[in-house]
């Protein structure tokens, strides 16, 4: 098994997460914007293997689990939510879902 | 156990009664558990008297520890004394006249189950009083009678002078009760107990302070209480104010029970006085002036009510006379004959006005005599009885007080004298304008109904005969022998003082009608003085009522409070306000700017750790 550094996944997960809030912050689609949060979620799953496989401790492989099972009850809401403002409002603009303010 | 409780219980009960199902029921159901309860109690008290034969000595009854604190104890007590039986009885027996008086007064006013359940209430606190076995039992009773006072004087409280008076007499017992409490406070530090036979046991063993001394102090607070309640110079200003209240409340606090709660409290401390005869002597100097000041000025007045007023005014400082030349038993005596004929002098003015719908002007009565044939002759005997005329009730308590007095100090009979003959004068002045002469306004006056005119008849009963209900050896055990002095001349000098009153009154007003007028224009200056009552409410108000009032008004209400702590507050409200105005531009309602403010503070911190070294 050649050893690939470390330094390398942190980096591709520095570049995923990186990502994730360029479209999170630059997106205006709901869906993609949901997108975005999953992919900073799994950019930080990846640091997690990464240390665990590195440290040889099991405790980031719990972490990410956990991580996954959370981003996918997330999800199940999420979408849930997006349908429902979708119907009410045919719109998934997100500067347009902005009722909290007025 | 006699169940003393019974005696204030029951005119608590009927006040509860009709206070919360008066407003329903038809004025004949008030009026019946109002002067039931009333009568009930006085008989109570006489069948509890009787039961216990002769008081030699206090019979107690505690019920349950109110107040215990440290080592103060305070207990929820009755006693029984000769002291208290003579007041239960003037109380609940004067008070039940009044209130069967009062159902005839009261018939066509409104409010009625109101005027009574106060009436009873009145009753329960005066009775609370007179029962307390210590000085802060009596004090709970001391201000709920000032309370009833404060509710009866302004019962029409539509009528803004009724309110105002209502205030007057409030404020002014605060400033008495203000020195009652101190009395209370010093008599806990010394004594350590607030219980009457243990603080006059423990005073008994002190030397008499002939310096001066903290006894002394104590017993001139306990006077200043005294004061406010029994309307003494200098707080007595709130009494003639109170006759805007109605008749029978004239009748029953302010002239025969509530304001002789001073005499009676002083009469009480009498262990606590003996032993500091400079605060006794001022008592006498209080009562002498109070007595001549407030007789000149009941000289002129031509309201019928106030001239009684002052009337009650002068005739509670002949009480203080009494008590402070040692003659505590005389005074005693003279707030029960006082009660008698001066509850008559005022339910028989409620009855002259009751005739004349509502008129209280002296100047506009005048022949009543021929139309309210048995309210003249009730009148007739209060005005005897006042007067001092033998063998009259009035005679035998006066003249007590003025023996003593002139044992005392001669000088203070001759005073005392003066006063009675003053006394004889204004009754008999106002009685003379009311009844005799020409008919001077309303024409068409009528009899008061029985209800009235049989309460009129039993006092005045009692004012005649009176005299023989021989107080002062009743209680003679309770106080020190006083000096007993019989001299015939200093009786005769008295007795003749009264009757040139009312000879002098009789020329002036009914001889010779034109006189007073003449007499009151040659003296013009002094006239003007006293029908202006020396001018003290005005002199009140200069030197006390407008400083409060501007002081309150300029300092505490526009400085302290418009500009300290409203400004403070609405400086603080106005932080905050500014505060949120420019943080909430951050809420903008746009997600992705927060994620971007979100972005930013986690790149902060990461700067923060990583250059301010945060994580090492």
């Amino acid at each position: 098994m050649s050893a690939v550094p470390i330094s390398w996944y942190l980096i591709l997960s520095a570049i995923l997460f990186s990502l994730g809030v360029a479209g999170f912050l630059f997106r205006k689609n709901i869906i993609t914007v949901f997108m975005s949060i999953e992919l900073m979620l799994n950019a930080v799953n990846l640091s997690f293997v990464a240390f665990s496989y590195k440290l040889k401790q099991v405790d980031g492989h719990i972490f990410t689990f956990f991580v996954m099972v959370v981003a996918a009850a997330e999800a199940a809401v999420g979408l849930a939510i997006i349908l429902t403002v979708f119907k009410n409002r045919r719109t998934l603009e997100i500067d347009e879902v902005d009722s909290m303010k007025n | 156990m006699h169940h003393l409780w019974l005696i204030p219980a029951l005119p608590l009960a009927g006040f509860l009664v009709n206070g919360i199902f008066g407003r329903r029921w038809p004025n004949k159901a008030v009026s019946l558990v109002a002067c039931g309860s009333a009568l009930l109690s006085f008989l109570w008290v006489l069948k509890t008297l009787l039961a216990l034969g002769d008081l030699d000595a206090p019979y107690l009854e505690r019920y349950y520890t109110w107040i215990q604190s440290g080592w103060l104890h305070v207990g929820f007590d009755f006693a029984l004394d000769r002291l208290t039986a003579v007041m239960l009885l003037v109380v609940t027996g004067v008070g039940f006249i009044i209130h069967v008086y009062a159902t005839g007064y009261m018939a066509h006013e409104g409010g009625y189950y109101r005027f009574f359940a106060f009436l009873n209430l009145f009753l329960f606190f005066m009775l609370t009083l007179v029962l307390a076995a210590n000085f802060l039992l009596l004090f709970i009773g001391w201000e709920g009678v000032g309370l009833c006072s404060y509710l009866l004087i302004g019962f029409y409280f539509r009528r803004n002078s009724a309110a105002v008076a209502g205030n007057k007499a409030f404020i002014v017992n605060r400033i008495g009760d203000f020195g009652f409490s101190l009395a209370m406070f010093l008599i806990v530090i010394v004594f350590g107990t607030l219980d009457f036979q243990k603080v006059f046991a423990l005073a008994a063993e002190r030397p008499a302070e002939t310096a001066g001394g903290i006894l002394t102090l104590i017993c001139l607070l306990l006077l200043v209480g005294a004061t406010g309640k029994s309307a003494q110079i200098p707080l007595y200003v709130w009494l003639p104010d109170a006759m805007e209240g109605p008749t029978p409340v004239s009748a029953l606090i302010h002239a025969a029970t509530m304001v002789t709660a001073g005499v009676y409290m002083v009469a009480r401390s009498s262990a606590l006085f003996l032993k500091a005869p400079i605060a006794l002597e001022v008592v006498a100097y209080i009562g002498l002036a109070t007595a001549v000041f407030a007789a000149t000025i009941g000289l002129v007045q031509n309201d019928i009510k106030r001239v009684f007023a002052y009337s009650t005014v002068s005739q509670l400082g002949y009480m203080f006379l009494g008590l402070g030349v040692g003659a505590f038993s005389a005074g005693i005596y003279h707030l029960m004959t006082h009660a008698f004929f001066k509850a008559l002098l005022f339910l028989g003015a409620g009855s002259v006005i009751h005739a004349l719908n509502g008129e209280q002007d002296l100047q506009r009565m005048g022949g009543l005599r021929g139309k309210t044939p048995i309210t003249f002759a009730t009148l007739m005997c209060a005005g005897v009885a006042i007067a001092g005329v033998p063998p009259f009730s009035g005679f035998h308590s006066k003249d007590a007080i003025l023996l003593a007095a002139h044992h005392h100090a001669p000088w203070m009979y001759w005073v005392g004298v003066a006063t009675a003959a003053m006394t004889a004068f204004y009754v008999f002045r106002a009685l003379f304008l009311c009844f005799f002469g020409e008919p001077r306004g309303e024409r068409h006056a009528h009899e008061s109904p029985a209800v009235m005119w049989a309460p009129l008849a039993v006092l005045a009963a009692l004012s005649l005969a009176g005299g023989y209900l021989n107080v002062p050896r009743f209680l003679a055990p309770m106080f020190p022998p006083g000096h007993e002095e019989h001299s015939l001349g200093l009786v005769a000098v008295s007795v003749i003082a009264g009757l040139s009153g009312i000879a002098l009154a009789f020329f002036l007003y009914v001889a010779r009608p034109g006189m007073a007028d003449t007499l009151a224009g040659a003296l013009r200056a002094p006239y003007r003085l006293l029908f202006h009552k020396y001018f003290v409410d005005e002199l009140y108000d200069a030197a006390v009522v407008r400083p409060v009032v501007n002081g309150s008004d300029g300092w505490l209400w526009r400085g302290a409070d418009v500009r300290l702590i409203d400004g403070f507050m609405n400086g603080i409200g106005g932080a905050a306000r500014r505060t949120g105005a420019v943080l909430r531009l951050l809420q903008s309602g746009n997600i992705r700017s927060y994620a971007a403010w979100v972005l930013a503070g986690g790149v902060a911190i990461l700067f923060l750790f990583s250059f301010a070294g945060g994580a090492r």
